[in-house]
C-alpha cells in the first residue's frame, strides 16, 4: 500500500473512531448524532427492509441522467466552443464566473418551466455537471499538441477519425476529470433539490427523517450517500489515476 | 538558381514551386521560393537555411501537408495536391509525436494495423523494426517512461515500419543533445542505407547536414530560394567519423559562408 493512501485510510478511521468514542461517551448527544457503528447497522436494517429502494432507485436514476447529458451536451458543446478561439475567449468569464451563481436560485423558474415533477431536480443536476464536463472540454482539446494533428494529417484521417483514435485518447485524463467533476455536481445537484421540493428521493427521505426526529433513518441515509458518492468517486479517480499513469515517468 | 537534375531518376521535383500565407497585400507573406529541385531517387538530401526562411514550408509542400502556391511539386511523376501525404511517404517531425496511450509496441503498429495489415503481418513487421531501431528491450513501455531520444526512435519506427519509399525528416535531433544526435545520426545512416528510401532532412544543424547528406541545399533568407547546392565526398558506408575529415571543415565553412548573410537578413528581418 502506498504512503499517501495509508495516510488517507488513517485518516478516516481517526475521524471515525473520533465521532465513536464522542457519541459513546454522551460529549455529542446521540439526539445529535448516534456512534457510526450504529449508523453502520442502522443502513443495514434499512435496506434489509425495503422501505428506500424506491427512493434510492429515483434518486440514482435522476443522477445518471443528469449526469449523462451533462457529458454528452457538455461535450459536444466544448467540441464546438474550441473549434473557434474567437468563441472561446468570449466564453471563458461566463464559465469561470458560473459557479458563483446559486442554481438553487433558478428553482422556482425550473418549476415553472418543467413542472412539479422530477424533472427540475435532473435539471439542476445536469446544470450544475455541464460546465465541468464543457470547461473540462476545451482544457483537454486545447491541449492537444500541432503534431499530432500534423500526425492525423500525415495518416490521412478525417476529423472524426483523428478524433476517435488521437485527439480522445490523447485528451482521455483531462477529459476523465471533467466526468468525475460531472459525478460529482450530479449528486449535488439533484440531492439538493430534492431537499428543497420533492416527494421521493433520497434527499427527500433524509429531510422528512430530519423533520420527524427520526435519527435512525436520517443518518444510515446520510451514509448511504456519503458511500455511493465516495465509491463512484473512487472508481473514477482511480481511471484517471491509471490514465495519468501512462504519461508519467516511473 | 536551377538546380534541376537532368537524370530519369527523379523523385521528388518542384518547379517553381512558391508559396505565400494570406491574401491581403497588406499582411501577406512571401515565404517560400520559387523552388526548383530534384531529389534523385536514394539519395540523402539536406538542406540548411536561417531561421524563418521557409524550411518547414518546403517541407511540408514535398510531404503533400500543404499545397504550393505557385509551380507543381511532384512525388514519383504523380502532383502532390497539398491535401492528402501520398502513399510510400514517411513523415518524421521535430516535436515528439509518440502516442502517449500507447506502448512503443502498439505506437509502431499503429499505421500498419490502421491500414489492415494482418496480425501475424503486424506483428512480424513491428518486432522486425524495434530490433532495427534497438528498441526490442522497450516494446511493453510507454513513451513517458523513455528519454527524448528514445522518443524519437518510436516515432521513426512508427515512419519506418511502413516501408516509405521516402523519408521525410524536419530537424528530427532538435531537441537532442549533442551525443545523441551523433549517434542517432549515424542510426539514420544505417536506416537510409539499408532501406534504400530517399530521405530528406531539414536541419538547422550545418555539420548533421554535413555529415549525413550526400547533397545539402542551402536556402536564402525568406522567402527561401536554394541558392547553392553542395555534393559531399563521402561514400555510402560513411559514419561520425567524418567529422574528423579535413574535407567536413571546408564543407561546413562553405555552408557558413553561404548562410552568413542570408542569416543576417534574417535576423534583420525579424527586427523589422
Amino acid at each position: 500500500m502506498k504512503r499517501a493512501t495509508a495516510i488517507r485510510l488513517a485518516l478516516i478511521a481517526a475521524i471515525v473512531l473520533a465521532l465513536e468514542l464522542l457519541t459513546r461517551t454522551g460529549i455529542i448527544a446521540r439526539f445529535v448524532a448516534p456512534p457510526p457503528s450504529e449508523m453502520v447497522a442502522g443502513l443495514w436494517r434499512l435496506l434489509l427492509s425495503g422501505r428506500v429502494q424506491p427512493a434510492i432507485a429515483q434518486t440514482l436514476g435522476k443522477i445518471a441522467i443528469a449526469c449523462a447529458s451533462a457529458i454528452v451536451v457538455g461535450s459536444a458543446v466544448g467540441v464546438a466552443v474550441q473549434r473557434s478561439r474567437a468563441v472561446a475567449d468570449a466564453m471563458a468569464p461566463f464559465f469561470t464566473a458560473y459557479y458563483a451563481v446559486p442554481v438553487y436560485a433558478f428553482y422556482p423558474l425550473m418549476i415553472a418551466i418543467f413542472g412539479v415533477g422530477e424533472a427540475p431536480q435532473v435539471v439542476i443536476g445536469f446544470m450544475l455537471a455541464v460546465v465541468a464536463v464543457v470547461v473540462n472540454t476545451i482544457n483537454a482539446l486545447d491541449r492537444i499538441p500541432r503534431v499530432l494533428r500534423k500526425t492525423a494529417a500525415v495518416y490521412g484521417m478525417s476529423p472524426l477519425e483523428a478524433a476517435r483514435r488521437i485527439y480522445l485518447p490523447h485528451a482521455g485524463p483531462y477529459l476523465a476529470t471533467g466526468v468525475k467533476l460531472a459525478v460529482s455536481y450530479s449528486f449535488i445537484g439533484v440531492i439538493g433539490a430534492e431537499f428543497i421540493m420533492s416527494r421521493v428521493g433520497i434527499g427527500h427521505e433524509i429531510v422528512f427523517a430530519y423533520n420527524n426526529f427520526e435519527n435512525e433513518i436520517m443518518y444510515p441515509l446520510i451514509l448511504f450517500v456519503l458511500l455511493v458518492a465516495g465509491t463512484v468517486n473512487g472508481l473514477f479517480y482511480a481511471w484517471e489515476k491509471r490514465l495519468l499513469s501512462r504519461r508519467s515517468r516511473s | 538558381m536551377n538546380v534541376a537534375a537532368t537524370d530519369a531518376a527523379v523523385h521528388v521535383g518542384l518547379r517553381g514551386v512558391t508559396r505565400i500565407f494570406g491574401t491581403d497585400p497588406r499582411t501577406r507573406v512571401n515565404a517560400l521560393g520559387p523552388i526548383d529541385l530534384d531529389l534523385r531517387r536514394g539519395e540523402f538530401f539536406a538542406v540548411v537555411g536561417p531561421s524563418g526562411c521557409g524550411k518547414s514550408t518546403l517541407f511540408d509542400i514535398v510531404a503533400g501537408l500543404s499545397p504550393a502556391t505557385d509551380g507543381t511539386a511532384t512525388f514519383e511523376g504523380r502532383p502532390l495536391d497539398g491535401r492528402t501525404v501520398p502513399e510510400g511517404v514517411g513523415v518524421v517531425f521535430q516535436e515528439d509525436a509518440s502516442f502517449a496511450w500507447l506502448t512503443v509496441a502498439d505506437n509502431v503498429a499503429f499505421g500498419i494495423r490502421r491500414a489492415g495489415l494482418g496480425a501475424a503481418e503486424v506483428k512480424r513487421r513491428v518486432d522486425d523494426t524495434l530490433a532495427f531501431m534497438g528498441l526490442r528491450d522497450f516494446a511493453a513501455a510507454y513513451p513517458a517512461q523513455l528519454s527524448g531520444g528514445m522518443r524519437q526512435r518510436v516515432c521513426i519506427a512508427r515512419t519506418l515500419v511502413q516501408r516509405p519509399r521516402l523519408i521525410l525528416l524536419d530537424e528530427p535531433f532538435g531537441a537532442l543533445d549533442q551525443q545523441t544526435r551523433l549517434i542517432m545520426g549515424e542510426e539514420l545512416l544505417k536506416l537510409w542505407r539499408e532501406t534504400g528510401a530517399t530521405v530528406l532532412l531539414i536541419t538547422h544543424a550545418l555539420d548533421e547536414a554535413a555529415m549525413l547528406a550526400d547533397r545539402v541545399g542551402v536556402m536564402s533568407a525568406r522567402p527561401g530560394r536554394i541558392i547553392d547546392l553542395v555534393e559531399t565526398p563521402w561514400g555510402k558506408d560513411r559514419d561520425s567519423r567524418v567529422v574528423a575529415d579535413p574535407r567536413f571543415g571546408e564543407i561546413t565553412a562553405r555552408l557558413w559562408t553561404r548562410l552568413r548573410d542570408e542569416s543576417m537578413s534574417a535576423l534583420s528581418q525579424k527586427a523589422g
